[in-house]
Parts: C-alpha cells; structure tokens; sequence
C-alpha cells in the first residue's frame, strides 16, 4: 500500500497538543523548548563570539539584549530552561521506567497507571517552576 | 413589554434523558475510497438515538436505512474484537464502546483511524500493525514444553500473572497507534501496540525469549522512538497500558531493571 494512501496524520498531528491530556501537551512543550534552547544556544555563540572582535563589538552586542524586546526573550529562555530541565528529568526517570505506575488486574473504566497524578503533578510543579522563575527572572532584568 | 414564551430551564436537557426518549442527532461519515482517486467527503445523516445508542448502532441504523454502501468494520459490538476502531469527534475510540450520549454532541463525526492506510470509508488496513504484531513473537519462547511427558506444568503464582496480565487484554484496535505522535510521522515504527506485546511476552516468567525480542526492539525505527507521551494509553479500551509497557520495557534495556 503506497505511503500515501496511509492516512497518516504527519506533522500536523504530531504537534497537536490538545487532544491526549496534558502528557501529550507536555510532550509537544518539550519539543518546542528543546528546539527554542538550540535556538539560543547557537544564537548564544554567535553573540559571545563578537568578544574575538574586541571590546567595543562585544559591548555593542550585549546592548542588543539591554531592550525590552532583549529582556522578553531573556525571561522567555529562562522559562523555557526551567520546564525543559525539570519536565526533561521527569521524562527521563520514565524512560527507565520509574513512577511510571505497577502492572496489576485492569479495572473499569480502565485508567491507564502510566498517566498517573505523580507524573501530572510533576508536569505542573515544572510549569509553576518556569513561570517563577520567568516572574523573579522578569523583575530583575526590568527592575531599577 | 416583552413576552418570554417559555423558559429554557424548564427544557429537557439532554444528559437528563429519561429512559426510552428518543433524541436526533447528525451523523457525519467520512466517505472515500482512496484507491479509486475518490477523497473523503462528508456523508451527514439524521439519526434517531436513545441513551444507550452506541456509534456503531447509528452508523448501521444509516446503513439499514439510508445507505448501505458505508464501510464499516465490526463483529463482536462489545469492545472485545478490536474491530471497529474509528475517529469519533477527533478522537480514536471503538464505535461500540462509545456512547452518543457520552459524547455531548449533537453532531458526531466519523472518520477512519489516522496512521492506517483508507481501504474505504471506516475501513482501514491493518497489514502493518498485524505484521508488527508478528515480529515481536507473540508466544511463549522455551525449548521443553508443557506436554512433554517429562516436563512438569508452569507453574506461575497470581504475583507472576499480575505482571503481564493486563498487557494480554490487548484486541488489536489499533486506537494507540492512530493515537501516537511518532507512528504520526515515522511509517516504520513499530508502534504502541507492537511494544506492549513484547513486554506482554518478555514480562512472562514462563517465557525465554526476552533477549531475542530485545534485540529486534533495540532499532531505529523501535523503542527508542517512544518519548512517553502517553496518548497511546489515553484511548487504550482494554487497560493495556502500552506507554507502561513501553517505559518498562526501556527499563530493561538501560539497566533499571533487571
Ligand atoms: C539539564 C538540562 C536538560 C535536561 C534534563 C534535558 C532533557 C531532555 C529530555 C529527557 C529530552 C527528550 C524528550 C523526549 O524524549 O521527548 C530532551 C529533548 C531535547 N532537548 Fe533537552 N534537556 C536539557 C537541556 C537542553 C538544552 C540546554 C538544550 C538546547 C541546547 C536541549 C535541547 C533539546 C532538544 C532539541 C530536544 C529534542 C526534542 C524532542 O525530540 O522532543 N536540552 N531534553
Ligand atoms: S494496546 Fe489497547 S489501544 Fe492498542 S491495540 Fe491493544 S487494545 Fe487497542
Ligand atoms: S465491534 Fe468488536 S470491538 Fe467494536
């Protein structure tokens, strides 16, 4: 059967964070600020790299981040580095299968262990951890 | 002055339906038939149900009395064949086990399971999730057997049934391989479903075969392919549990467990 009579829902589908609860929301966020933190990282490089230039060229560079705009996208990183470390150590203690729940008689209605309040929960405290540290993050970059 | 004719609060609502009252709703069913170049479009039918009408009693009261062309898959009509697989309003879900009413739509939507190939209509293709089935060796791997005569019974305690017993309920819908995000973008992947019967197997204490089924696991297009987005699980009917599976299985393969 070719590939493309498949039905295959592709990317679209892939990245449709609204459908299969917060895991998969937790899943598509993941990737996102994956993505986003290789997206600072080489732009990180970049921007410390103008210090072969000298000094006049790196002090240029830093003003760059000295806007609104620049402390936005601070704040945006550091909201981003703090979900994608504590939702990424959540996923990794699942990969090797720890709190992922204890095989046992399936009961009706058939609520799946894996998709337990633990892993909720954790999924939560990573995003209350982002956003404080997004708010404290905020408030010394616009602060005086 | 205004004249307010009737109150809306004094309505019937619909999730307090009495016994036996009879609601109509819309039926949409995707129709195509891919191999004849014919896209889906949308068939839109009115059906009268009651709080017990399930999917798949609406779609056959469309085929019993509108239009008995629509494809559909179905045997048991009780969640136990696996055959009926289908989107509902977005969602996969067994046409038998969903109810109407559950559903608090009077519109309902159809269409063919994602990540399957169309056959027609409702009816999708199941080659590949069946062909992956059979690589992860779906039986007991051992050299003696339980009736040569020298052999004793396997014996397993209810502790050694609990650990893979659930994982044994699966019918083969395929609801968890239309529900992954990686069987979403990855045509090779062995899938939710695949997984979950080699952990059914290698969780078996009467089973041998764990390296084996490891081995043919620990590939591109195998279980490292799963990042425990759990979707799989959310629409399993049967309790399986394949993302448990899955993230047990990795357990083994990275040392966790032993
Ligand atoms: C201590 C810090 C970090 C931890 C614990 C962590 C953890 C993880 C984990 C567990 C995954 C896999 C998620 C999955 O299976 O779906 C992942 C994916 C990823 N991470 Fe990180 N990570 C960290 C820092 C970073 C940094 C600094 C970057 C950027 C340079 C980054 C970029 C990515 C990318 C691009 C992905 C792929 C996304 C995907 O395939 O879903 N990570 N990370
Ligand atoms: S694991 Fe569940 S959803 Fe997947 S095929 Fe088996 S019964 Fe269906
Ligand atoms: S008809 Fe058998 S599972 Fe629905």
């Amino acid at each position: 059967m070719a590939e493309r009579l498949s039905n295959r829902e592709g990317i679209k589908g892939m990245a449709n964070p609204t459908r299969y609860g917060i895991e998969r929301f937790a899943y598509w966020i993941q990737r996102l600020t994956g993505l986003g933190l290789l997206a600072y990282l080489i732009g990180h490089i970049y921007e410390t790299s103008t210090i072969v230039n000298g000094k006049i060229a790196w002090n240029q560079m830093l003003e760059l981040t000295q806007t609104p705009q620049g402390h936005i996208l601070l704040t945006l990183v550091i909201g981003m580095c703090v979900f994608h470390t504590a939702n990424g150590i959540r996923v990794m203690l699942g990969h090797g299968g720890i709190g992922v729940g204890k095989p046992g008689q399936p009961e009706y209605p058939y609520k799946a262990a894996s998709l337990n309040y633990k892993q909720r929960l954790c999924i939560w405290v990573s995003i209350a951890l982002a956003a404080l540290a997004m708010m404290y993050g905020a408030s010394v970059l616009f602060g005086d | 002055m205004a004249v307010v004719a009737a109150k809306p609060s004094e309505e019937p609502k619909s999730n307090t339906k009495t016994t036996g009252q009879t609601d109509t709703i819309t039926l949409r069913i995707s129709r195509s038939n891919p191999s004849e170049g014919q896209e889906s479009t949308f068939a839109e039918f009115q059906v009268p149900v009651q709080k017990w009408t399930t999917v798949l009693e609406a779609i056959l009261y469309v085929k019993q009395n509108f239009d008995h062309s629509v494809a559909v898959r179905y045997s048991c009509r009780q969640a136990s064949c696996g055959s009926c697989g289908m989107k509902i309003n977005g969602r996969p879900a067994l046409a038998c086990y969903t109810k109407v009413s559950e559903l608090d739509s009077n519109v309902i939507t159809v269409e063919p399971m994602n990540n399957f190939p169309i056959i027609r209509d409702l009816a999708v293709d199941f080659k590949q999730l069946i062909s992956n089935h059979k690589k992860m060796k779906p039986f007991i791997i051992r050299e003696d057997s339980e009736v040569t005569p020298d052999s004793k019974e396997f014996i397993q305690t209810p502790q050694d049934l609990e650990k893979f017993l659930q994982f044994s309920y699966c019918i083969k819908c395929g609801l968890c391989n239309s529900a992954c995000p990686t069987m979403a973008t990855d045509e090779s992947f062995i899938g939710p479903q695949g997984l979950a019967q080699a952990y059914r197997y290698v969780a078996d204490n009467r089973d041998k075969g764990k390296d084996e089924r490891l081995k043919i696991i620990d590939d591109s297009h195998g279980i490292w392919r799963c990042h425990f987005a759990g979707s799989c699980s959310h629409v399993c009917p049967k309790g399986v549990d394949p993302a448990m599976a899955i993230q047990l299985l990795r357990g083994y393969m990275l040392g966790f467990r032993k």
